[in-house]
């Protein structure tokens, strides 16, 4: 495990922005590595990948990769990485986000996106909190629970963006947590491999940020907190109607996919049609 | 023309050389033939039909045209075009150019060449959707947040929606900086006879590609002048593009001062200093005159006829018509100041340029404003009238 993670690093981590921001227990820097190992088990070239982000502790995950990277503004990432993909087709493109940046000031991007269904990736690291301003609520923070602006506890209600990503039409959808790395990397291959918007929600803990507020100051206390509160889909799937009606776990797994129509595809044979119809081939 | 698009494919999808126009149409017109080969856009009045052009002419020539979920997002996709190669840009008015802001902070701060007209429509908020204004030129050089510098040009008729668009596109990837056509209503949705350029008048300049190796390539050092040789995305180069204060090679670098300094004074430099070189104005100097104009855009137009009626009346006038607004033309303007008493200025606001004017002269000559809101355009006689009276104290 040790060495391929060496190995992994060596090969494409950006050694000058070493070492990381991250705080110690945070689970970014396991996603970097689950994505980092999904790009080399498939044999992505690195140098035809480009990796966008917007604002917040997951957003600097482009900046530690040696490849191009595109760390734009709060919630744009999404929009940014359309114009990427669609004039440069040939390029991949991968989008880190977080709850905040995502589904907070992004959550049109994001919504929009997976309708259009141009051929990206969008890995969001959820932590349920905005950790690279202190810990405040989020669009994904569970009702009740404490952060810094909510000191009397969430009056709201999270999305669940797995859900939200179905709705608007996205054709590849998992989540897991970070506990289950070779799920994860596998859910990050699927989603590049899918022509069109591949979402992966990746659970994973803010222990200065969000633990700090609900007693999940450490990274153990945290993983806890996920062993108990999700179930797997399979799992889901075996126990009984009146049971699964009851479930209030936070479901994990592949929870959607199928094949619909991309859009770059789309606009290239649009393309072709309109310029065969404007030079007509010369009749042999 | 770059990108495998020649100039017969070009002029067979935009039609003849010589048409009767709208405004809008000529931008994206001028874009095209600018070498524009990305747009991305959101409807809104009086600037959607430059969407609907791009939209029906671009795919023809292979280009992309995308309709986003907002103004945000429009600007947003056109930066990710420019970094993966392209040359792009979006088309609004002023809610939209609102939201714009944030982006165009980013272009700044990344150097990302983009291009954005906006075709002004009278505000504030939602304002006067169908009437032009001139209420955006301040918003255009000090709407984002932060030190920065902008390129601005302000077409007076159509003919110029063609020109100043196709110059904006070479603007940009020179400069690498965002550029504004500062059109409007009016110009926007008039209609007249235009001259589209022959093929031997167009030349398309481009983006410098790094003259050295990736690996020993800094992305953010300007080696030759003040702007960086560009990598885009896919060559292997390995760019990291961050709004955050970074250092040359792109890296984050937000708590040192002496690396914040050097980079946004080179930015604003890279424009501020080549203000000669920006600066487009027709002069319109009559001898022994006391009293001038200087104008931009629509009410430009409104300052031509008041010249003309002035003069018959036998008075000495002389006319500045801004082209290039900003960087602003400010030598341009104090020569031409020399020896007036009073400048009068036309705007479609309460008073914009006028001041940026009276701050150039230095107390040089008085200047005084002819202003109109309420989406009419400027009567030449009002302006005839504060020539001889006098007008608005700024």
């Amino acid at each position: 495990m040790f060495n391929q993670a060496k190995k992994i690093r060596d090969k494409y981590i950006r050694e000058e922005m070493w070492p990381s921001i991250f705080c110690t227990g945070c689970g970014i820097g396991n996603i970097l590595n689950y994505t980092l190992r999904a790009i080399d088990s498939i044999g992505l070239d690195i140098d035809r990948t480009v990796f966008c982000s917007g604002i917040g502790c997951s957003s600097r995950l482009p900046g530690y990769i040696e490849a191009d990277g595109l760390h734009t503004t709060h919630g744009r990432a999404i929009a940014f990485a359309t114009g990427v993909k669609v004039y440069r087709p040939e390029l991949s493109v991968i989008v880190f986000t977080g709850d905040g940046d995502m589904a907070g000031i992004g959550g049109n991007h994001f919504i929009h996106a997976a309708r259009r269904n141009v051929d990206m990736t969008v890995i969001c690291i959820n932590n349920y909190t905005y950790g690279m301003t202190g810990g405040q609520v989020s669009p994904t923070t569970p009702a009740e629970d404490f952060s810094t602006t909510t000191p009397y506890g969430n009056l709201e209600e999270p999305f669940d963006l797995c859900r939200l990503a179905i709705g608007a039409g996205a054709p590849f959808v998992a989540r897991w947590t970070m506990g289950f790395p070779y799920e994860t990397i596998a859910a990050v291959e699927s989603a590049i491999q899918t022509k069109g918007f591949g979402f992966v929600e990746i659970l994973a803990p803010c222990p200065t940020g969000y633990g700090k507020a609900n007693e999940l100051r450490d990274a153990p206390a945290n993983w806890e907190w996920y062993k108990k509160n999700t179930i797997t889909r399979i799992d889901l799937a075996r126990l009984s109607p009146d049971e699964r009606a009851a479930n209030r776990k936070i479901v994990i797994g592949t929870l959607w996919q199928e094949e619909k129509p991309e859009y770059v595809e789309r606009w290239q044979r649009l393309v072709q049609r309109l310029q065969a119809e404007d030079e007509p081939a010369t009749p042999s | 023309m770059s990108r495998e698009r020649d100039y017969r494919r070009v002029m067979k999808v935009l039609g003849s050389r010589e048409q009767f126009a709208q405004g809008d149409v000529a931008c994206a017109y001028g874009a095209i033939l600018g070498g524009c080969d990305f747009f991305a856009g959101y409807p809104i009045t009086p600037a959607t039909e430059v969407a609907e052009a791009m939209a029906a002419l671009l795919p023809r020539l292979g280009g992309a045209v995308m309709q986003m979920e907002d103004e945000i997002a429009s600007l947003s996709a056109v930066i990710g075009a420019a970094w993966a190669g392209s040359r792009a840009f979006t088309a609004t008015s002023g809610p939209g150019f609102s939201l714009m802001q944030e982006g165009i902070g980013y272009a700044c701060m990344t150097e990302t060449p983009c291009v954005i007209v906006n075709v002004q429509r009278s505000g504030p908020s939602t304002g006067q959707p169908t009437e032009p204004a001139q209420g955006d030129m301040l918003q255009a050089r000090w709407g984002t947040h932060g030190d920065h510098e902008i390129i601005a040009l302000a077409p007076a008729s159509v003919q110029e929606c063609v020109d100043l668009t196709r110059l904006a596109f070479n603007l940009a990837e020179e400069y690498r900086n965002p550029v504004l056509v500062m059109t409007d209503g009016e110009v926007g949705h008039m209609r007249e006879q235009i001259v589209l350029p022959a093929e031997d008048e167009i030349e398309l300049v481009q983006r410098r590609p790094p003259t050295d190796e990736p690996g020993a390539f800094v992305p953010f050092r300007a080696v030759q002048g003040s702007v960086p040789e560009m990598a885009t995305f896919g060559t292997g180069f390995h760019t990291y593009v961050t709004g955050l204060t970074h250092d040359e090679r792109g890296l984050p670098a937000t708590d040192d001062a002496e690396k914040h300094t050097k980079l946004v004074r080179r930015l604003v430099d890279k424009v501020r200093d080549d203000t000669e070189r920006l600066t487009r104005v027709e002069v319109d100097k009559e001898e022994g005159a006391e009293v001038g104009i200087v104008s931009y855009g629509i009410s430009a137009r409104s300052a031509a006829g008041a010249v003309r009626i002035a003069r018959a009346e036998g008075r000495k006038i002389s006319h500045l018509r801004l082209i290039s607004v900003f960087p602003f033309p400010e030598r341009a303007v104090r020569d031409f100041a020399n020896g007036l008493d009073r400048i009068v200025v036309p705007e479609l606001n309460l008073g914009q340029i006028c001041h940026v004017v009276k701050e150039a002269l230095e107390g040089e000559a008085a200047v005084e404003l002819v202003s109109r809101i309420g989406g009419e355009i400027i009567p030449p006689k009002e302006i005839v009238r504060a020539l001889v009276e006098g007008g608005e104290k700024v």
